[in-house]
């Protein structure tokens, strides 16, 4: 099982590759949106590249209440 | 003939022969080919080894995650209206968005994309499909990214006429501004299709040339051994302006847009009308919304492809509409066959040519068809003042498009 700080640097990686996101901005307590800059598309790429690399199903209607990167920490290790 | 003066006042390119449009000028004056060959493994099946593929990949001015959402197509277009828009020195001027329109095509568009997520869609599944692959393929994709990089507001028009897209967004261009719809409008077009699918289709129409073991001399247009002409890709764009406008401003005129004539064939959807006869009512249009006369044109870039039966039609054209005076010359035997794109960078060529006084050559004309009585600009740049000169683009769908411009 990941630690939330493995996740977390996954994240930032998933969110580097897809979005152009410097890997230093990436913490818990930042927003997807409005912290990080990413856009909605490129919100889907990054949930797509999350499921696969945490082996964890994200349902669309799961993804809205996804607004931090703590919150996709805390799902990812509710439901991997 | 209308009331309203358009001037030319920026050019961008990207292309087989250069990143840029000063590159690629000095390229075509030197002779040189941008054929090469395929040598990505998938070519290893085709009939057809060759391309004209661009020298500056997109990837090299354009930043990574960027690139991500952008198809190849949309990449070059946003390179060549960059160059064009800074080119014109519009930038913080004042120039009122509202007044800025884009007139911008492909002949075939984000196919690349297309074919690239269908095998993501075999080979992953649906979930994996790019959410950014509808704006990557979509035939307006082009248009919309270069008015959403330049603020464009008076309208973002996709035209699609095949190979006479780039001059038919053009003539479509000056349309605008004659209206009153906008002060400036980029136009131009882009195409990048070298990928085995457009390849092997167009080589099961028996189209191109399979001279894969002498890229360079394969586009020889007008010449006896021609077999085909050479895909090429890459991109062209030109600001277009209301006269009084660039004036006011102070601007930097390259030359005049005087007229421009489209027609349609009404004669088969691939096979061109050997007797031409609808490009030589384009041809007349052309010459006349100039307030011209057929002899007043000095200078044809022509069509020419380097097809059998194109390359002859487009002679017989000539003459019919314009006269036997013009010297004329296939820019194609350099950079291939650009698709959507060669008019947009054949326009570029012709005002080249207009502002340096000199006809870019006809490369690979070794042995000329024995039907060609035009005086061409063979192997070597020939110097000539010209006034007035014309632009043809002909297209699958049977669309033909004749620009004219003149020295400012």
């Amino acid at each position: 099982m990941a630690t939330r700080e493995e996740i977390t640097s996954g994240l930032a990686e998933i969110l580097e590759e897809v979005a152009g996101v410097n890997p230093e901005d990436v913490a818990e307590g930042k927003s997807f949106t409005d912290d990080l800059d990413v856009d909605s598309l490129s919100m889907v790429e990054v949930v797509v590249a999350a499921e696969e690399k945490f082996g964890v199903k994200i349902p669309d209607n799961e993804v809205q209440n996804l607004k931090t990167v703590g919150d996709a920490v805390n799902y990812i290790t509710a439901n991997a | 003939m209308s009331t309203v003066d358009v001037v030319v006042t920026g050019l961008g390119a990207t292309t087989p022969l250069g990143g840029d449009v000063a590159s690629t000028w000095d390229a075509m004056l030197a002779g040189r080919s941008g054929v090469s060959p395929l040598t990505q493994e998938w070519a290893g099946q085709l009939a057809v080894r060759i391309a004209a593929q661009i020298a500056v990949d997109p990837a090299e001015v354009i930043e990574r995650v960027r690139m991500r959402r952008l198809d190849r197509s949309e990449a070059m277009a946003i390179v060549a209206a960059n160059e064009a828009w800074a080119d014109a020195g519009l930038a913080g001027t004042g120039l009122d968005p509202e007044r800025l329109a884009v007139s911008f095509g492909s002949g075939i568009g984000g196919a690349i994309t297309m074919l690239d997520q269908d095998d993501v869609l075999e080979q992953s599944g649906p979930r994996r499909v790019s959410p950014h692959t509808v704006p990557m393929l979509m035939p307006n994709g082009p248009a919309a990214y270069v008015g959403l990089e330049l603020g464009a507001r008076a309208g973002v028009r996709a035209m699609a006429s095949a190979c006479a897209t780039g001059a038919e967004a053009v003539a479509l261009g000056l349309d605008l501004i004659r209206a009153g719809r906008a002060d400036v409008v980029v136009a131009g077009s882009t195409e990048a299709v070298i990928h085995p699918l457009p390849i092997a289709g167009f080589a099961s129409m028996r189209a191109m040339s399979t001279r894969n073991d002498d890229p360079e001399r394969a586009s020889r247009p007008w010449d006896k051994n021609r077999d085909g002409f050479v895909l090429g890709e890459g991109a062209g764009a030109l600001i277009l302006e209301r006269a009084d406008h660039a004036a006011a401003r102070g601007a930097t005129v390259y030359a005049r847009l005087a007229g421009a004539g489209i027609t349609s064939d009404g004669y088969d959807i691939v096979q061109p009308d050997p007797e031409c006869n609808g490009g030589i009512r384009a041809m007349r249009m052309a010459v006349r919304d100039a307030g011209l006369t057929g002899a007043d044109i000095v200078h044809v870039n022509a069509h020419a492809t380097s097809t059998p039966v194109g390359d002859m039609g487009e002679i017989k054209g000539i003459k019919a509409a314009l006269g036997s005076h013009p010297v004329i010359t296939s820019t194609k035997s350099m950079t291939g066959h650009l698709l959507g794109a060669a008019g947009a960078l054949e326009s570029i060529a012709t005002i080249l040519a207009i502002r340096d006084g000199v006809v870019p050559p006809t490369i690979n004309l070794d042995d000329p068809d024995d039907r060609l009585d035009l005086d061409v600009a063979a192997h070597k740049a020939r110097p000539l003042e010209i006034a007035a000169a014309m632009n043809n683009s002909f297209g699958f769908g049977g669309h033909n498009v004749a620009l004219v411009f003149t020295r400012s």
